[in-house]
């Protein structure tokens, strides 16, 4: 089960994607959910449709693989169509089973918006495909550097986002260790009522804790050991370099929200 | 090899809220180039004297003077460039999400450029063997190798002194030598001062110098030899002395004649076998 979502996961590859600019790809997604708004017909949704499956093909991930692990969100997407499809009230009526009267217009709307909504999961599950999460925080920090003048702690946030990032699978091994001890002291996870099995979490989650705060201050002192005095006078090991690549992408960008734009009004 | 890199004169120090002082009047000096090891068992205040050479704690008495600067909140970033300190958890004192950007780490923090970064976080992977793992996430690696790239993290800063504050005790035997023969080998080739803090005391018998501390005072100092030839003295203070050291002394007494005391169980059994050869 565990295997199969993909949400958050990194892909490793030497695609032309991987190897964008992570602030790039994050530029990209921002003007991209913008963009899917523009789409309002079958000539502009067949166009960013086309568009999204290059940027799959490009980053060589599998479509197969791709969906398999986009099924829980699949789920959503097929209810807000069915959603839109029994309460929208447009168009000529096309079935009347009892109660329930469907609408062309529903029918249209309940394809473009779910499409739409895939089109935006697809892309924005590409980014932590294609991006190590390291570098999609790099990616933030450095988007986001300007608004340190208006003392928004850009510096620090990033740092705690590499620093959760690092220690989640520390500290899923201890939860890991933990269930394992409290199972040998006899505490049953997996059987009983909700509510049982929400008490049987309490002992695994309070261990958890004073450990993650113990980790906590044991880090703190020992990134003071080695120097770190807050984001002031600091340089960086990872670079983040612009190539023309990701100036084409911005310029890629800029020519389909235009060609969208005409296409809106035919 | 007499060269003063730190010394410590009349230090006291009591937690805030604490009855019992953790140091009370310790006087010593660790020289340059010199693998100097501080034992005593839980509560004899090794621990506080580690955090206080880090300037983590700060004397309530006396003085700390490391690589000419006096310890004190002006000295303190200068003196952490100096002293360099690898922690007990493995896990807890890993701060990058890979090997490479974990050593980087402290260079980040002291500004140094970009270039001569990349140079750095190489040539000290090199220097504790862990080039191979550049882009490994610390959860696949092993104890040994955390630490040894904690070691990497803190030698890639070019400190004088490296302080390992019970770095070994969380590790399994293999980690421990591995980790041991690394900073042997920095303090070989690199002439790096080590000052390790333990209650192991077969980690001490690789040191040139012994120091025990007991109840917050210096207790005795000496080469190994001296200190193990204390045995139930030891026992007293809560260190267990070496199984080869206590077998050799045995044997000895025993009425076999030993070269000498081993520190170590593979000498004593090479002693052993080859006793009677020259027979």
């Amino acid at each position: 089960m565990m295997e199969k979502i993909i949400f958050g996961r990194y892909l490793p590859s030497d695609s032309v994607v991987h190897q964008m600019d992570p602030r790039a790809k994050l530029l990209f997604i921002f003007a991209f959910v913008g963009i899917v708004f523009l789409a309002n017909n079958v000539m502009t949704y067949a166009l960013i449709g086309a568009f999204t499956f290059l940027i799959v093909f490009l980053s060589k991930v599998k479509l197969r693989f791709l969906i398999g692990g986009l099924k829980p969100v699949l789920l959503l997407v097929l209810f807000t169509f069915f959603l839109h499809v029994f309460f929208t009230k447009e168009g000529d009526i096309l079935t009347q089973f009892g109660l329930l009267t469907i609408y062309k217009g529903g029918v249209i709307k309940g394809i473009f918006i779910s499409l739409r909504f895939l089109l935006l999961i697809l892309v924005t599950s590409l980014l932590t495909l294609t991006t190590p999460p390291i570098s999609v925080t790099d990616g933030i920090e450095s988007l986001f550097g300007p608004l340190k003048k208006i003392k928004v702690p850009v510096h620090e946030l990033a740092l705690m986002m590499s620093i959760s990032l690092r220690f989640i699978p520390t500290l899923l091994d201890e939860t890991d260790k933990i269930m394992k001890a409290q199972r040998a002291r006899g505490a049953d996870f997996s059987s009983g009522s909700i509510s049982n099995r929400v008490k049987a979490i309490i002992p695994l989650l309070i261990p958890l804790f004073v450990s993650a705060f113990k980790r906590a201050e044991e880090l703190a002192v020992a990134m003071e050991a080695r120097g770190y005095k807050g984001g002031e006078g600091r340089t960086k090991y990872r670079i983040l370099r612009w190539s023309m690549r990701d100036t084409m992408a911005m310029v890629f960008l800029v020519v389909l929200s235009a060609a969208l734009f005409i296409l809106r009004s035919y | 090899m007499n060269t003063i890199a730190i010394s410590i004169k009349g230090v006291s120090y009591q937690y805030p809220e604490q009855e019992s002082i953790a140091l009370n009047n310790v006087s010593l000096d660790v020289y340059k180039g010199e693998w100097l090891a501080i034992v005593g068992h839980n509560g004899s205040g090794k621990s506080t004297l580690a955090k206080m050479l880090n300037g983590l704690h700060y004397p309530s008495e006396g003085t700390v003077m490391i690589g000419g600067y006096a310890l004190n909140e002006e000295n303190v970033w200068a003196i952490r460039e100096k002293l360099g300190m690898v922690f007990q958890n493995p896990d807890n004192q890993f701060v990058g999400t890979t090997v490479q950007d974990d050593v980087a780490f402290g260079l980040e923090n002291n500004g140094v450029e970009h270039g001569v970064m990349e140079e750095r976080v190489y040539a000290s992977l090199e220097k504790v063997g862990m080039t191979a793992f550049l882009n490994q996430e610390p959860h696949h690696l092993s104890g040994g190798q955390k630490q040894r790239v904690a070691i990497a993290g803190v030698i890639a800063l070019r400190p004088d002194i490296i302080l390992l504050d019970e770095a070994t005790s969380m590790l399994d035997p293999l980690g421990r030598e591995e980790v041991m023969d690394t900073v042997r080998e920095l303090n070989e080739k690199e002439g790096l001062t080590v000052i390790s803090i333990t209650h192991d005391l077969e980690e001490a018998a690789k040191a040139d110098r012994v120091i025990v501390l007991n109840e917050g005072r210096l207790y005795t100092e000496g080469t190994p030899q001296n200190i193990f030839q204390l045995d139930r003295e030891l026992l007293n203070l809560g260190l267990g002395v070496p199984f080869a050291v206590q077998m050799s002394q045995l044997l000895t007494d025993a009425g076999l004649h030993l070269s000498q005391r081993h520190f170590n169980e593979e000498e004593l059994v090479s002693e052993l076998w080859t006793l009677n050869f020259e027979r």
